[in-house]
């Protein structure tokens, strides 16, 4: 694919509002997990939550999408001037040439969680739910849009984790195809009961913050987060900016909720990722692992690093400081993956305290400073979805 | 900007209609539209205990999807896919908020994993093999004109993969329904390439209403389910004729999409 420019960028997480609290978390090895006290869950397990996300207040006129998964997206855009990056673009191209992609796993569905605590006598719901501006899939797409003044083609992706660098994929190809001159992408998943029991029943919920690639590791840890970049032409864009380089995606076919033991799917979209940026394993100094932190998702994804990079190259996974974000763990990531390019470093790992000897890839657990060119982030999800993105910076005026 | 592609195969299952071969025949005014309730096709494709777990969404899918590759004539493990669908199975959804909302708060593992938007999409991998890139998406209302849109856009970036649309929606059980009504159990599958045969699609955003159709039953279908906003563009090709269709899209715009049979 030919580089696109990431013109601006932000997340906002349990590790804090915008960039700089994530800067720090990354450099100082700081986890945001604490122990679950979310909404009437009673689970032994951590979580990282967005701090002061219930007192976000939406605009008036877009109160119908009033939700905790709108107000982490509304939190989100007030960050890192990206609102007014993307109101350049706007006056650059028009509303109507600028596009949005956004990944999510559940929307907003824990508005209908509490709306069926409230159902009346004859099981209705309340007359306050707005199942299409909450619950809906593509709530979160259409309140980004209708927020920023968009007018350009917006889509929802949703394939669980690895949602929101999907998103980024799908980006890269409408503007490859003229559909957009920018876009809007991102990620964005809240803390509910349905994930939150979910995982329990499925027993990877850890009982302590999670610990990837550890020896002991048991389980995730569920986050929560926006993060968005906005994507724009190379043309457009200084040379030495930041920029999406290839995107890669397969599917395990294998399991629902289990990796190919082998990482057979998670290979091919590494493998593709590299053939889109032109790219070979050689050229990539850090990989941010999709690293959950389960016994069975980092020894699968350790076989694939190893059979396309050997013990060559650096790799962590930063969950053990936002938890494991599910769709918008994409986003995040790819968020930390440019956050590591331009300061350059490779995020630790807080948590992982003894590598799991029967992990071979070179698993950084203090991270540190380090020259990066090229850096690959990976997010893989339920029904075996794998969507890995490469990323660097424009080397020539296009 | 135009986007074209041509459409190699077809698959479609609906109320009255348990084939793209007998809908055709509506469509095509040959034969008068008797409504009656979808039979989502047995999952046969998917080995026992996946095919005991599937839903409605997952059976809808699967047959419209298989539909259109058997029509293609291609082996469904070469194809990429995209799963396009207004929302996650409903049966599935409305389970666990009942669940959640009860003293008793355990979900059943299998439950939640088929909660996920993309459960069609994993049992179409396990089913077919298929490792293949592969997308699910949603627009709310215009959830096939935008995975139409998607398609359209893969088989830009590589004209020789195969691409399978599926778009399909079930409905809700209440309470849910009622906030979110749902006709009946509705996919279609599209299979698209970037070759020389079957009939040529190009298509471009525009501010126009969406093409409604003439039978009133068949409109009240077409505005019922989100993926039976594909109707008009199943009209088209089930006529044979040339000419334009505009599908529902996003903020009073359609999709507008030119056939060439």
């Amino acid at each position: 694919m030919r580089p696109l420019a990431i013109a601006a960028f932000t997340m906002t997480s349990c590790l804090g509002r915008g960039l700089e609290p994530a800067r720090a978390a990354l450099r100082d090895r700081r986890s945001g997990l604490a122990q679950c006290r979310f909404e009437t869950a009673a689970l032994p397990t951590f979580v990282g939550e967005i701090a002061g996300v219930d007192d976000v207040r939406l605009p008036e006129a877009l109160a119908r999408f009033d939700c905790r998964n709108n107000r982490a997206a509304e939190l989100g855009l007030r960050q890192d001037g990206f609102e007014a990056a993307v109101a350049a673009a706007v006056a650059r191209h028009g509303a109507d040439r600028v596009a949005v992609v956004m990944g999510t796993s559940t929307a907003g569905i824990l508005q209908t969680e509490l709306a069926y605590r409230r159902r009346d006598g004859e099981g209705a719901l309340p007359a306050d739910f707005d199942y299409r501006r909450t619950h809906n899939t593509f709530s979160v797409a259409d309140y980004v849009r209708e927020r920023l003044g968009l007018g350009g083609p917006c889509i929802a992706i949703s394939t669980a984790c690895s949602s929101s660098a999907k998103a980024f994929a799908t980006a890269a190809r409408w503007i490859e195809a003229g559909l957009a001159d920018a876009a809007v992408v991102g990620g964005v998943d809240t803390l509910c009961l349905t994930t939150l029991y979910g995982f329990d029943s499925l027993q990877l919920l850890s009982a302590s913050p999670c610990r990837p690639y550890d020896a002991d590791r048991d389980g995730i840890s569920i986050g929560e987060a926006a993060a968005y970049a906005l994507l724009v032409k190379a043309a457009d864009a200084p040379r030495g900016s930041l920029a999406l380089l290839g995107t890669g995606e397969s599917c395990d076919a294998y399991h629902m909720s289990s990796p190919h033991p082998e990482g057979a799917g998670a290979r091919m979209a590494m493998e593709g990722a590299l053939a889109s940026a032109g790219l070979h394993a050689k050229d990539i100094d850090y990989v941010n692992l999709h690293g959950t932190g389960t016994p069975s998702n980092d020894a699968a994804e350790d076989r694939a690093v190893m059979a396309l990079f050997g013990d060559l190259v650096s790799c962590s996974s930063t969950k053990g400081m936002t938890g494991h974000t599910l769709g918008a763990a994409g986003a995040v990531e790819a968020v930390v993956s440019l956050l590591a390019l331009e300061a350059g470093y490779v995020p630790g790992s807080p948590g992982t305290n003894t590598l799991d000897p029967r992990l071979r890839a070179r698993y950084e657990i203090h991270g540190g400073e380090r020259r990066l060119e090229h850096v690959v982030s990976n997010s893989f999800g339920f029904g075996g979805s794998n969507c890995s993105l490469a990323f660097g910076r424009l080397r020539d005026a296009a | 900007m135009t986007l074209a592609a041509r459409i190699r195969g077809v698959g479609l299952v609906g109320p009255g209609w348990s084939s793209w071969t007998e809908a055709r025949e509506v469509l095509a005014g040959r034969v008068p539209y008797a409504p009656r309730p979808t039979v989502a096709p047995a999952p046969d494709a998917l080995p026992a205990t996946e095919r005991r777990r599937a839903g409605k969404s997952v059976r809808i899918a699967l047959g419209a999807g298989l539909a259109a590759a058997a029509d293609a004539g291609l082996a469904p493990k070469d194809l990429a896919t995209i799963f396009a669908s207004s929302g996650g199975d409903g049966d599935t959804l409305h389970e666990i908020c009942e669940t959640l909302a009860s003293d008793d708060r355990s979900i059943s593992p299998t439950r939640f994993h088929n909660s996920v938007h993309n459960a069609p999409a994993g049992y179409w991998g396990i089913a077919t093999g298929a490792m293949q890139p592969s997308d699910t998406v949603a627009a709310f209302d215009a959830s096939f004109a935008a995975g139409l849109l998607e398609a359209a856009t893969r088989v830009a970036a590589n004209p020789s993969m195969p691409v399978l649309l599926v778009s399909y929606d079930a409905p809700y059980p209440e309470p849910l329904q009622d906030a979110r009504p749902i006709m009946d159990t509705f996919g279609v599958g599209l299979v698209l390439d970037g070759g020389e045969a079957g009939a040529r699609i190009a298509m471009r955003i525009a501010d126009e209403a969406p093409t409604a159709m003439d039978d009133e039953a068949l409109d009240s279908l077409r505005r019922g389910i989100p993926a039976a906003r594909s109707l008009p563009l199943m009209r088209m090709l089930a006529r044979g004729e040339r000419g334009s269709v505009a599908l529902e899209y996003l903020g009073g715009r359609a999709l507008v999409v030119e056939v060439a049979p």
